[in-house]
C-alpha cells in the first residue's frame, strides 16, 4: 500500500507540481488539494508548497492562512496530521501559530537562489526519519523573507526541547553552499512542533530529487520517503 | 466635468475643421493625412489615438520592416517551423508531439526611465505573449547591457532591473536559465533590457491571433485598466483630449506578477478546455492593439463597446481606455455557448472577465461609448497598413578609419610574468567576472526541470519527463563586433548563440532576435541596421534556422550618440534526452583538453582590447558558418555518444577565459601546453570564431580524433584537467584560489 500525500495550491503557489512531482518519486501518491475547498480528500499527510501565495501581499502566509482549506489543515494538524511547510508554506504554518516565530525579509534585502548546506537536527519527526541526526545536506534555497526571527524566550524554547529541526551550516565558503543566507537567528532553517508532526522549513527538498535536474543532488528526497515509511508502518 | 460634445464618427465628419493634436501623439503630418484619406474624413479622438500608437515605430516596425521581410525572403527551408514570424511568437516542432514558442523582446526604454517596474513589465510582456499562443511558460532568459560598471549610474539602473526581473519571473514560478549581462560606456544613458521567454505545449493547442465567426464574444480578462503606461508606445499626450482631467499620467507600467500567475493558470485552464477561438494579449498599445489585431488576422469585423471595459479610475477618457498599457491583461474570443464556462474559469482564479464586445459579418472594427460610435475603422488600416519608410542609410564616413586601427598592433604582453597579470586583469573585468551575485536573485529550480542554468553556454529545460526530451536556449549578441562590422557581428552573434547551445548538445533548430540600435533617422543607424539584418538573413540560411520572429527596439540614443549596433539573437535547440547533455565545469582529474577549430590572430573587438588597451578597432574575428555547422556537429555526436564530459564554447576572452570558467565550476585545475604554430598570447586570448574546448576521458580519445579527422574538423591536443591551478606551460601558473578571488570580487563590489 501507499500514503495519499495532499499538496495545496494558493493563488500564487509556485512549487506545488513540483512537490507532487516529488512524492510521487518518492513512491507516495500525490492529491492535488484547492484553497477554496475544506475538503482535504482524506489525504494522509499534507504540504504547503513554496511560492507567493496572494502575491505575498500584506505579509508573507498572512492571507493564505485564513483560506478555507486552512481551517480543515490547522485543525488536523493539531489532531496528529503529518503536515510540511516549504518555504512559503512555512510561513504559512508561522501566520498560522501551528509553528513559532515568523520570517522577515532576507536581511540583504535581495531575493536569493542558491545551493544550501544543512546540518539536519532533529531525526525523529514524522518528515526527518530518514535522516540522520547530525547529517549534512545541500538543498537549494531560494527566498525573498527567509529570515527567521522568534522572542528570546521561544528560541530557548526551540533550542532546549529540540524543536530546531535543520540549521544553516555557516563555517565554509559561501561557493560551496556555506553561510546563514538571510539572518536567521540561530541559523535556523526549519523546525519542528513539539509532536514532530509539523515541519516548516526555508528549503526546498522538492528540487533535490532527481540526480540531473536542478541541484543535480538527491538530498531533499528524503523529506518524502519518511513520511511515506512513517504512514505506511502506522 | 462634461465632455461635450462626444466626438463619435458622425460628429467628425460634420466637423472636418477640428484641429486634432496629431503631432503631439507622435504622428507626422503626412502620416496624419494618410489616415484622413483612409477615413474619407477627420479621425475622432479615439481612431486618433488608435491609428497613433498602432503606427508607431515600436508597434508598426515603420522603419524597419523594409529589411526585416529579407527572414521571410531568405527563409531555410525547415520542417520545424509550425508558426512564423507575424503572430504573438514563433512556434517550433521539437519532437515527440510537443511545439515549443519562444521570443525576445526589448524593454530598454521604460528600463532606464524606472529600472524596476521597467524590466519587470519587460519579462511580464513577453510571457503574455507566450501564454497567447496556447503554450505553458517554462523559462525565461535576459539579456542585459549596461553603461560602464563603475559608472555611478549604473549603480541606480542595475539593481534595479535586476530586482525587477527577480520580483516578477520570481513570483511567476519561471526559471530564470540564461542570459548576458555586459557593460559598456555606450550603453549608459540608453541600457538594454531584453527579455526572453520559452513555452512548450502540444502541437494540437497552437492558438492564434484572430477572431473568427460571427457572434463569437470577445472578453476582456485579467486586471482592471488603469491611466498607466498611456502612450508608452507612442507619447504621453492625454490630457491634450480634455483638460479638466488629471493630467501626465507615467508613461511606465505598473507590474502586478501574482494577477500574472493568476491569468496564466486561467488561460491554460481555458485552452485544456478547448474555450478560445483566438486570443491576443494587451501589450504595447493595449486595447488599440488586441482589437485592431484580432479584428484584422480574422475573417470578420468586431463591435466593442468600451463601456463595459472594467476600470481602476472612472474618470478615464474613452482614447485612455485604448491607449492605455496597464499590465495583466488578454482578450480571448470564446463562442457564445462556451462564455459561461469561460467566466466560470476566470472565477475561479478569481480573475475579472468581463465581455466587451463581439465579432461581426463585417469588415469594421466599431467601438462604442455611451451609446455613440467613436471608432468606425478597417482594423488592416490600423494593425498592417501602416506607413512604410525607406529611410535613406550611408557607411558611415568613420567606418573605414575605425576598421583601419587594427587592435593586431597593440602591445602585447611579452613575458610569462605579463600574460599572467593580462589574465587576472581579464578574469576579473567586469564583462567577464562572475555574474552570480545578478543571477543569484533569480530562480532557477522552479518548475523542478531545469537541467542547465547560467553560467553555463546554454540553459536547458526538460519537456518531457519520461523521454528525457529537453530544448536548450542562448542569447548572444556583441555590440563591439558589429559597430567594427555590423554584417559580421550579426553572423557572430548568431554563430555564437548556434555553438553555445551545440556546445551543451543540443541540436539547435531556430531564433528570435532583438535588434537594439540607435536613431533611424541617422543614415549611419540605418546602415548599421540594414547590414545587420542582411548579415543576419544570409546566416540563418545558411545555418538552416529559421527566424521566428523578435523584435526591434531604435532610438536607443542620447543626442547624437547612439548605442553601439546590438542585435541580440536567441537560438532555439532541442536535445533527445537531458541525459545527455554536457556542462561547462570539468569532471575529472586526468581528462584530456581538446581544442576544436583554427586559432588566428583575431584581436578586433576582443575582451583583451577593451581591457588592457581600452581599444575598439580594426576587424571582427571571421566567421565561417559551414566551419560553425561542422563544429555544432561534432559536439552533438561527442554528447550523444559519451566521448566528452565538459564543453565550453569560446567568444569573448578566448581559450583562457573558457578554460578558467570551466576550472573554477568544476574546482579542478588544468596544464596547458601552448600548441606548433602558436604563440602563447595568440593561444590564450585570441577571439576566432568557430572554436571550444572539451575535455575528453582517456578511454575515448581515440575515438574522439578519429571522429573529428574524419570529418576534417581540427582538433588540437592542448593539455590534461589536473591540480588546482591553471597553469601555461613555461609561462606561468594561477592557483584556483587566486582566480576565483578575481573572477567572484568584481561585481559584488562595485553594486552590492
Amino acid at each position: 500500500m501507499t500514503a495519499r500525500i495532499g499538496v495545496v495550491t494558493f493563488p500564487g503557489s509556485l512549487d506545488d507540481r513540483d512537490t507532487r512531482r516529488a512524492i510521487r518519486l518518492a513512491g507516495a501518491e500525490p492529491v492535488a488539494l484547492w484553497h477554496k475547498d475544506k475538503d482535504l480528500k482524506q489525504v494522509d499527510a499534507v504540504v504547503l508548497p513554496g511560492g507567493f501565495s496572494y502575491g505575498d501581499y500584506l505579509r508573507a502566509g498572512a492571507i493564505s492562512r485564513f483560506s478555507p482549506v486552512m481551517e480543515t489543515v490547522i485543525e488536523q494538524a493539531r489532531s496528529g496530521l503529518p503536515v510540511l511547510g516549504i518555504c512559503n508554506g512555512f510561513q504559512v504554518l508561522t501566520e498560522a501559530h501551528l509553528l513559532p516565530g515568523g520570517m522577515l525579509g532576507n536581511d540583504h534585502l535581495h531575493f536569493v537562489c542558491r545551493d544550501q548546506k544543512l546540518r539536519v537536527e532533529n531525526a525523529e519527526t514524522a518528515w526527518t526519519g530518514d535522516y540522520r541526526r547530525g547529517q549534512e545536506i545541500n538543498i537549494p534555497l531560494k527566498n525573498m523573507d527567509g529570515r527567521y526571527v522568534a522572542d528570546q524566550y521561544t528560541l530557548d524554547r526551540l533550542e532546549a526541547e529540540g524543536l530546531v529541526a535543520f540549521r544553516y551550516l555557516v563555517d565554509g565558503a559561501a561557493a560551496d553552499g556555506y553561510g546563514n543566507p538571510n539572518g536567521s537567528l540561530n541559523d535556523i532553517a526549519g523546525i519542528t512542533n513539539e509532536a514532530g508532526n509539523v515541519v516548516g522549513l526555508m528549503p526546498h527538498p522538492e528540487h533535490a530529487v532527481e540526480p540531473l535536474i536542478g541541484s543535480g543532488r538527491t538530498d531533499g528526497l528524503p523529506f518524502f520517503t519518511s513520511i511515506l515509511k512513517k504512514l505506511v508502518n502506522a | 466635468m462634461s465632455r461635450t460634445p462626444l466626438d463619435t464618427v458622425e460628429h467628425a465628419a460634420a466637423t472636418p475643421d477640428v484641429e486634432l493634436p496629431w503631432a503631439e501623439l507622435g504622428l507626422k503630418k503626412d502620416e496624419y493625412e494618410r489616415v484622413v484619406e483612409i477615413l474619407g474624413r477627420r479621425p475622432t479622438g479615439a481612431e486618433l489615438a488608435m491609428y497613433s500608437v498602432m503606427w508607431s515605430e515600436h508597434c508598426s516596425y515603420k522603419s524597419s520592416k523594409v529589411h526585416l521581410r529579407q527572414f521571410g525572403e531568405k527563409a531555410p527551408r525547415s520542417d520545424a517551423l509550425l508558426v512564423g514570424i507575424g503572430e504573438n511568437a514563433g512556434v517550433v516542432d521539437v519532437g515527440q508531439g510537443y511545439a515549443v514558442t519562444f521570443k525576445v523582446e526589448s524593454h530598454n526604454h521604460p528600463s532606464y526611465v524606472e529600472p524596476y517596474q521597467g524590466a519587470a513589465t519587460g519579462v511580464g510582456g513577453i510571457v503574455r505573449d507566450i501564454i497567447a499562443m496556447g503554450a505553458r511558460p517554462v523559462a525565461v532568459v535576459d539579456p542585459l547591457r549596461f553603461g560602464a560598471a563603475d559608472h555611478p549610474d549604473t549603480k541606480r539602473v542595475l539593481p534595479g532591473v535586476v530586482a525587477g526581473i527577480g520580483g516578477y519571473g520570481n513570483c511567476l514560478g519561471l526559471p530564470n536559465i540564461g542570459g548576458e549581462v555586459v557593460f559598456d560606456a555606450c550603453y549608459q544613458g540608453n541600457p538594454l533590457v531584453n527579455a526572453g521567454a520559452i513555452g512548450v505545449m502540444r502541437h494540437e493547442d497552437i492558438h492564434l491571433a484572430k477572431a473568427s465567426g460571427a457572434g463569437n464574444k470577445v472578453i476582456l480578462y485579467g486586471a482592471r485598466t488603469g491611466g498607466d503606461g498611456i502612450g508608452g508606445a507612442s507619447i504621453l499626450a492625454s490630457e491634450t483630449f480634455d483638460d479638466a482631467k488629471p493630467s501626465k499620467r507615467p508613461a511606465v507600467q505598473v507590474g502586478d506578477p501574482f494577477q500574472e500567475k493568476l491569468l496564466i493558470e486561467c488561460t491554460l485552464e481555458a485552452f485544456k478546455e478547448k474555450l478560445v477561438v483566438g486570443i491576443q494579449d494587451l501589450g504595447a498599445a493595449g486595447l488599440s492593439c488586441a482589437t485592431s489585431e484580432l479584428a484584422s488576422n480574422g475573417s470578420g469585423g468586431m463591435r466593442v463597446t468600451l463601456d463595459d471595459v472594467p476600470l481602476r479610475d472612472s474618470t478615464l477618457s474613452p482614447e485612455e481606455i485604448l491607449m492605455s498599457e496597464s499590465q495583466e491583461r488578454m482578450c480571448a474570443v470564446v463562442e457564445p455557448e462556451k462564455v459561461d464556462r469561460f467566466l466560470e474559469i476566470c472565477d475561479k482564479w478569481d480573475v475579472i472577465a468581463t465581455v466587451i464586445g463581439e465579432v461581426t459579418d463585417g469588415d469594421r472594427l466599431e467601438i462604442f461609448w455611451h451609446g455613440g460610435k467613436i471608432v468606425d475603422v478597417d482594423p488592416r488600416t490600423v494593425a498592417h497598413e501602416g506607413p512604410t519608410y525607406e529611410r535613406p542609410y550611408a557607411r558611415p564616413s568613420w567606418q573605414d578609419g575605425l576598421q583601419a586601427d587594427d587592435a593586431n598592433k597593440l602591445p602585447r604582453p611579452a613575458t610569462g610574468e605579463e600574460l599572467r597579470d593580462q589574465v587576472l586583469k581579464l578574469v576579473s573585468s567586469p564583462n567577464q567576472a562572475s555574474k552570480k551575485w545578478i543571477t543569484s536573485q533569480y530562480d532557477h529550480f522552479v518548475q523542478g526541470n531545469t537541467v542547465l542554468a547560467q553560467p553555463e553556454d546554454s540553459g536547458m529545460i526538460r519537456i518531457d519527463e519520461e523521454t528525457g526530451l529537453g530544448v536548450a536556449i542562448a542569447t548572444d549578441g556583441n555590440g563591439r563586433y558589429a559597430k567594427l562590422d555590423p554584417y559580421t557581428g550579426a553572423q557572430l552573434a548568431l554563430a555564437e548563440a548556434y555553438r553555445n547551445v551545440a556546445t551543451t548538445g543540443a541540436r539547435p533548430l531556430a531564433i528570435s532576435d532583438c535588434l537594439n540600435f540607435g536613431s533611424p533617422e541617422d543614415p549611419a543607424v540605418m546602415w548599421q541596421f540594414a547590414e545587420a539584418v542582411r548579415g543576419l538573413a544570409d546566416g540563418c540560411l545558411q545555418l538552416g534556422t529559421p527566424v521566428t520572429g523578435g523584435n526591434v527596439s531604435l532610438y536607443n540614443q542620447t543626442g547624437e550618440a547612439a548605442i553601439h549596433p546590438t542585435p541580440v539573437v536567441a537560438v532555439l535547440g532541442v536535445i533527445d534526452d537531458v541525459a545527455r547533455r554536457t556542462p561547462v565545469a570539468f569532471q575529472e582529474e586526468g581528462q584530456l583538453l581538446y581544442l576544436l577549430g583554427d586559432t588566428r590572430e583575431e584581436f578586433g573587438g576582443s575582451a583583451w582590447s577593451q581591457v588592457v588597451h581600452d581599444h575598439l578597432g580594426g576587424l571582427p574575428p571571421k566567421v565561417d558558418l559551414e566551419r560553425e555547422r561542422l563544429l555544432a556537429e561534432i559536439l552533438i555526436s561527442a554528447s550523444r555518444d559519451g566521448m566528452i564530459d565538459s564543453a565550453h564554447d569560446l567568444s569573448d576572452g578566448g581559450l583562457v577565459q573558457a578554460v578558467v570558467e570551466s576550472a573554477l565550476l568544476g574546482r579542478k585545475g588544468a596544464r596547458l601546453v601552448v600548441p606548433d604554430g602558436l604563440d602563447a598570447f595568440t593561444f590564450l586570448f585570441s577571439e576566432s570564431a568557430g572554436r571550444a574546448v572539451v575535455a575528453v576521458p582517456r578511454s575515448e580519445e581515440v575515438r574522439f580524433n578519429d571522429m573529428c579527422g574524419a570529418r576534417g574538423l581540427p582538433a588540437t591536443r592542448i593539455g590534461v584537467v589536473d591540480g588546482d591551478s591553471v597553469e601555461v606551460q613555461g609561462a606561468f601558473a594561477l592557483p584556483l584560489t587566486e582566480l576565483s578571488e578575481a573572477h567572484e570580487a568584481t561585481i559584488p563590489a562595485l553594486l552590492a
